[in-house]
C-alpha cells in the first residue's frame, strides 16, 4: 500500500509535465481550430519549454530566481502530498505558499509592470482562495475525513455529496488555469493586457520554471477534479478520466466564448458561483448529517 | 537536435510610420495568415521575444526606446525591419525629426520592403529571420562551449 503510493508520487514528479505539456499542446490546437486557424503543432509548449531554458539569462535581480526556485519547488511538494495521499488541506496550504513566492519573484524586480501584474494576481488569489479552502473542507464534511488516500477509498464517489462545491471548483478553474480574465491572464493568446502580468521581469530560464510549475500545479488540479469521481470500486478511476478531460475541454470552450472577461467581472462572479454553489451545497450537507 | 527555431516569440514595435504596415503586421496573426502555425507568439514583452519586428521610421523621440527594447531582448535574437519607412525612412525620410530606418539606431538583419509591405511578404520575413535565429543560437551555443 505505502509502496503504491510512492509509485504514484514518483509518476507524478515525472510524468505531469509531460502530459499536461500534451494537453497544452492540444489546448492550442483546439483553440485555434474553434478560431478558424490551423494553429501549431501539438508539440509547440515543449518547444517553447526548451527555447526558454537555450535564451541567455538576465536579470534585474538576482534574488528572482531563487524566489522562482522555491515557487517550483512548493508546487511539487504540493503535488507530491496530494499524488501520494496525504492530506488535502495541507495540499491548499501548500500551494498558497508556492503563489506567495511566484508574488514575491514578480515584487523583487521594482518593474511598474511587474508591480501592476502583481495586484491583479492578489485578486486572483482573493478571488480563487475561497473556493480551493472549501473543496477541501467539503471533501471532509462528505467522507469524514481530509486524508486524499481516504478519500479515494469511499463507498461512494465524493461528487455525490459535493455537486455544488464541483460546479465552484471548476469555474475557479477557468482563472487557475490562467485563461480568464484577459487582463490578468499570462496566456499564450494575443488577447493579454500589461504586457505579461507577474512573469513581465522573467528572462529565460526563469520563465521557463515558472511555466513548468504552472503544469505541475495545473496536474494537481485535473487530479482534484478526478478526486471527485474517484471510489473503492476501480470502474471510477475511467470515470474520474473523463470527467477530467470534459472539464479540459469545458475550460477551453469557456476561453474561446468569453475572451473579454475583465477582473472586475472575475472577481464577483468567482465569489457569487462560490457563495451560491458551495455554500448551498455546504448548508444541504450540514442539514443531512444534523 | 536543436528545435529553438520552432519557437519564434515576436514582438513588434511601430515607430514613426502611417500605421499601413502596422495593420499589415496585425492581419499575419488573423485566422487567414495564422503565423502561430509556425509557433509565433506576438509578445508585449521583450524579455521573452526572439524576434523584434519593427515598422516605421526612426525619430528623435523613438530612437531611445527603440535601442531599450533591442537591449532587453535576451540573445540570440533577430531583428526585422517590415516596411519601406523602417528600412530607409521612407516617404518621411526627408522630415526634419526622421533619422531614417531602424538601422540607424540599432543593427537589423532582415529587411522586408513594401509600402506597404503585404503580409505574405511579411511572413517571408518572418521565415528568414527564423533561419538566422536558428543559426545565430548555434553559434552562442558553440561560442559558450568555447568559454
Ligand atoms: S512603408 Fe508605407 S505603408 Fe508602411 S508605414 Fe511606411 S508609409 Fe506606411
Amino acid at each position: 500500500m505505502i509502496s503504491s503510493r510512492v509509485i504514484t508520487a514518483v509518476c507524478y514528479l515525472l510524468f505531469a509535465p509531460f502530459i499536461i505539456g500534451l494537453l497544452d499542446g492540444f489546448d492550442r490546437k483546439i483553440s485555434a481550430r474553434m478560431q478558424g486557424r490551423k494553429g501549431p503543432s501539438v508539440l509547440q509548449p515543449f518547444y517553447d519549454l526548451k527555447k526558454l531554458f537555450e535564451k541567455e539569462f538576465l536579470t534585474a535581480n538576482k534574488i528572482q530566481l531563487l524566489m522562482i526556485r522555491s515557487y517550483l519547488f512548493f508546487i511539487m511538494l504540493s503535488g507530491v502530498i496530494f499524488f501520494a495521499g496525504f492530506d488535502i488541506l495541507l495540499v491548499v496550504f501548500s500551494l498558497s505558499t508556492a503563489a506567495m513566492f511566484l508574488i514575491l519573484a514578480s515584487t523583487s524586480t521594482h518593474s511598474p509592470y511587474s508591480a501592476q501584474g502583481t495586484h491583479r494576481e492578489l485578486v486572483q488569489i482573493m478571488s480563487c482562495e475561497p473556493m480551493e479552502l472549501l473543496v477541501a473542507v467539503g471533501f471532509y464534511l462528505a467522507m469524514g475525513t481530509f486524508n486524499v488516500n481516504e478519500i479515494a477509498q469511499g463507498q461512494m464517489s465524493p461528487i455525490t455529496f459535493l455537486p455544488g462545491f464541483f460546479v465552484g471548483f471548476v469555474f475557479i478553474l477557468t482563472i487557475k488555469f490562467r485563461k480568464s480574465p484577459f487582463d490578468i491572464a499570462t496566456s499564450h493568446h494575443a488577447h493579454q493586457e500589461v504586457i505579461k502580468g507577474v512573469t513581465s521581469e522573467m528572462v529565460g530560464k526563469e520563465y521557463g520554471m515558472v511555466t513548468l510549475a504552472e503544469w505541475y500545479e495545473n496536474a494537481i488540479l485535473l487530479g482534484i477534479v478526478g478526486l471527485f469521481f474517484i471510489n473503492s470500486n476501480p470502474v471510477s478511476i475511467v470515470a474520474a478520466i473523463v470527467a477530467i478531460l470534459v472539464v479540459w475541454f469545458l475550460e477551453i470552450l469557456i476561453d474561446n466564448t468569453s475572451a473579454r472577461v475583465k477582473w472586475q467581472l472575475m472577481l464577483k462572479l468567482a465569489w457569487g458561483v462560490t457563495i451560491v454553489a458551495a455554500g448551498m451545497n455546504l448548508f444541504l450537507l450540514e442539514i443531512i448529517r444534523g | 537536435m536543436s528545435t529553438i527555431h520552432k519557437s519564434p516569440w515576436l514582438l513588434h514595435y511601430d515607430g514613426s510610420s502611417c500605421n499601413g504596415c502596422d495593420i499589415e503586421v496585425l492581419a499575419c496573426t488573423t485566422p487567414v495568415y495564422d503565423v502561430e502555425r509556425f509557433g509565433v507568439i506576438n509578445t508585449g514583452n521583450p524579455m521573452h521575444a526572439d524576434i523584434f519586428l519593427i515598422t516605421g521610421g526612426i525619430n528623435s523621440q523613438n530612437a531611445e526606446v527603440v535601442k531599450q527594447i533591442y537591449n532587453q531582448m535576451p540573445q540570440p535574437k533577430v531583428v526585422i525591419a517590415v516596411g519601406t519607412c523602417a528600412c530607409t525612412g521612407g516617404i518621411f525620410k526627408e522630415c526634419y525629426n526622421i533619422k531614417g530606418g531602424a538601422d540607424t539606431v540599432i543593427p537589423v538583419d532582415i529587411y522586408v520592403p513594401g509600402c506597404a509591405a503585404r503580409p505574405e511578404s511579411i511572413i517571408d520575413g518572418v521565415v528568414k529571420g527564423v533561419a538566422l535565429f536558428k543559426e545565430k543560437a548555434a553559434a552562442l551555443a558553440a561560442e559558450q562551449k568555447a568559454n
